[in-house]
């Protein structure tokens, strides 16, 4: 019996083994989810570039562009678009700006998740430079102004299910870095 | 407490009665039931508590039968009131979707689940590869002792705040962010916390039944011909490994989202709340396999039994179970069809999830197979195994309406969707699990059940459960949503029929514990084989009930 109780312990500790392994896989999905939609711009998640292609050029075609902000109700920061919507040629480079002030009365720390709809956009909307990218502080009653530099990628004409999309919009939402845990 | 040591005179008293004198040591009841690593005994712990549960989860979908047999809301204020005077409108309406948890937690994890795996498995997946018990007999017994507080969690949120009202109203699928920032107060934290450890419990039950079925099979008992029931078992087990973890882990993310301050499922924190659906579908998808395809294997042991035949392409029908529990792992995003995907993914997961009506038809053909030209005899079992088959493919088909994305888009959280799962489960399953009583009701009691009593069951209850959920179709079709008290009047008619269909039912349920009072009362003994020469399985070469501990020796397998 002894062999077989060897044996079987052998085999629970593969099958536990397994377990743990789909438990870690469970957490990692967060990050793993994360970089899947970066790369491929899956669900609407702009993609990002350091630099604009220079190769690129406007395909003679206007799309609209709708602006979006949201705040996190832990962050005390007044957060919204210059403009709401704007006429951009696809394939040109452009820019637009939000601005955010704190109406708190101590500096904060802030980042911003983004995102774009029709989700099909997402691997078409390239941002070259973002507010979003780093995190921003803000003095108590400190406006400030941010850009965003972002072109929509010509080959959205040539992409069936996406050729059709007339207005993108860019959300983003503000929320505060190391806040621990909003009231829910 | 008295009886917790077994004394020479327990082994005596039963010395003089039983022919297996080694093999029939029976404990004092408290050891015997409390303490127990017997397989069998774990096995009837099982079946016990999910026919306990099942009661519980039935009455609560009465009371939401009763709430929706008329338009408008007539009793749930009344039931709020039950546990707070001054209860609310809106207290009232999330009973409601307490109500809709409660049943589907209770049936998924408290009734299905443990009277398939827990119950028949512990009971008969050791005998039929001719193995004395369980590979971890005390690790069976944590299983079994995991699920009972699992249960009192769940049934405790009921009562202790959950936002809106008192008790979890998430649903089954606890889908952030209702189920976090919706949902304030502990009950929902008592849902996790119960699903945590009904999930221990399973995951150790697997891990057991992949060791037993791999390291103690008889000699001879290779895996291909293990009966079909055991590789039913054994591909759940893997489903269970590999698919619980991930419950476990997503439910732990919504347990810090709640309470330590993680973001995981907040996308104003830099989460992503489809996430958690990608998550939960990632273990529901295979969950819902995990609870058919034990029937599936109930039902290949009795059709074969009942058509005095082995069952037609055995290797198919093995490995069709395989794919199926393979096929089970890519195809979850179908549930999410209407999160925004686009329409490549849709069209993959579409593909994907017509792919498994293939091995799917692969079972019910050779089904048919079996039957075909068998020496048929229409039995409760058979009757059972073969209203099984016309249900769950009923289900089957509006399953495969269902995977078309576009389909979907339309049908999604309607009531088509409620009858196609109910279909497949609260019809293939249940009806799975009935078979399963009536065919090993004698081997397990020792004591035959009633066959006009059984038969009466099989034929109210098939009228009963297709009046209750047909007509949920042709409602889901005309926009009737899912998970809702109150509807339009245009609805009534059909709602009405579907609460005649639960009374119904509901007799025919009656039916159900008459035959296991009558056969307390007035069973015969049952002989070890009451079958026939249908019955190849090795529990048919023991007695009934089988004794205490079987196979001392190992049988041979050629």
């Amino acid at each position: 019996m002894t062999a077989l109780a060897r044996k079987n312990g052998r085999t629970a500790a593969l099958a536990a083994l397994l377990v743990a392994a789909m438990v870690g896989l469970a957490f990692a999905s967060v990050p793993l989810y994360r970089l899947f939609c970066q790369v491929t711009g899956f669900g609407g998640t702009p993609l990002r570039a350091s630099e604009f292609e220079s190769d690129l050029a406007p395909a003679g075609k206007m799309i609209r562009v709708r602006f979006d902000a949201n705040t996190n109700s832990a962050l005390p920061w007044n957060f919204k678009p210059e403009r709401k919507v704007e006429r951009v040629a696809i394939g040109a480079r452009e820019m637009a700006f939000y601005t955010a002030k704190n109406l708190g009365d101590r500096p904060v720390t802030g980042t911003a998740t983004f995102n774009v709809t029709p989700a099909k956009a997402g691997q078409y909307f390239t941002k070259i430079q973002c507010f979003c990218f780093n995190e921003q502080t803000l003095k108590p009653g400190e406006e400030v102004r941010m850009p965003v530099v972002y072109f929509v990628d010509p080959k959205i004409l040539e992409d069936a299910d996406a050729s059709r999309i007339d207005e993108i919009t860019l959300s983003y939402t503000f929320y505060p870095v190391d806040s621990g845990k909003k009231q829910s | 407490m008295t009886d917790t040591t077994a004394n020479a005179a327990h082994f005596e008293a039963h010395h003089a009665h039983e022919a297996h004198h080694d093999a029939d040591h029976k404990p004092g009841f408290f050891a015997r039931w409390f303490m127990s690593t017997n397989h069998k005994d774990i096995g009837t712990l099982y079946l016990i508590f999910a026919i306990i549960a099942g009661i519980i989860g039935g009455a609560i979908s009465g009371m939401m039968r009763m709430e929706l047999a008329d338009p408008g809301i007539q009793y749930l204020q009344g039931w709020a009131q039950v546990q707070n005077p001054n209860a609310t409108f809106d207290e009232a309406l999330h009973l409601w979707n307490v109500l809709i948890t409660a049943h589907g937690l209770i049936m998924v994890f408290f009734m299905v689940m443990p009277a398939m795996i827990g119950g028949f498995g512990n009971w008969f997946v050791p005998i039929m590869i001719g193995a004395p018990d369980m590979a971890f007999p005390r690790m069976n017994n944590i299983s079994f002792w995991l699920i009972v507080p699992a249960f009192i969690l769940l049934l405790g949120s009921s009562f202790v705040p959950g936002g809106t009202g008192n008790g979890a109203g998430t649903g089954w699928t606890v889908y952030a962010p209702l189920s976090t920032s919706g949902s304030s107060g502990p009950a929902v934290d008592m849902a996790i916390l119960s699903l945590h450890l009904a999930g221990a419990s399973s995951i150790l039950g697997a891990i057991n039944f992949i060791t037993t079925i791999f390291n103690m099979r008889a000699p001879g008992m290779t895996l291909h011909k293990m009966p079909l029931f055991v590789w039913s078992v054994l591909v759940t087990a893997f489903l269970l490994l590999l698919a619980l973890p991930v419950l476990a882990g997503a439910i732990t993310m919504l347990l810090t989202d709640r309470n330590f301050g993680t973001d995981f499922f907040d996308a104003s924190g830099g989460g992503d709340p489809i996430l958690y659906q990608h998550l939960f579908w990632f273990f529901g998808h295979p969950e819902v396999y995990i609870m058919i395809l034990p029937g599936f294997g109930i039902v290949s042991q009795v059709v074969a039994t009942f058509s005095r035949k082995p069952v037609f392409g055995y290797l198919g029908m093995a490995y069709a179970m395989v794919a199926i529990g393979v096929i089970g792992f890519i195809v979850w995003a179908h549930h999410m069809f209407t999160v925004g995907m686009d329409v490549n993914t849709k069209m993959y997961f579409t593909a994907a999830t017509m792919v498994i009506a293939v091995p799917t038809g692969i079972k019910i053909f050779s089904w048919i197979a079996t039957m075909w030209g068998g020496s048929l005899s229409f039995q409760t079992p058979m009757l059972w195994a073969i209203g099984f088959i016309f249900m769950f493919t009923v289900g089957g088909v509006t399953g495969v309406v269902l995977a078309n994305g576009g389909v979907d888009n339309n049908l999604h959280d309607t009531y088509y969707v409620v009858a196609h799962f109910h279909y497949v489960l609260s019809l293939g399953a249940v009806f799975g699990l009935f078979c399963g009583w009536y065919y090993w009701f004698g081997k397990m009691w020792g004591r035959d059940y009633n066959e006009v009593l059984g038969q009466l069951h099989f034929w109210i209850f098939f009228v009963g459960v297709n009046i209750l959920f047909m007509p949920m179709h042709f409602i889901g079709m005309d926009g009737m949503q899912r998970r809702v008290p109150d509807y339009a009047d245009a609805f009534a008619h059909w709602h009405g029929w579907a609460t005649t269909g639960y009374i119904i039912m509901g007799i025919g349920m009656l039916f159900f514990f008459l035959n296991i009072l009558w056969s307390l009362l007035f069973g015969k003994k049952t002989p070890p084989n009451p079958w026939g020469e249908g019955a190849t399985t090795l529990e048919w070469t023991l007695s009934s009930p089988p004794p205490f501990h079987q196979f001392e020796t190992l049988p041979r397998i050629d």
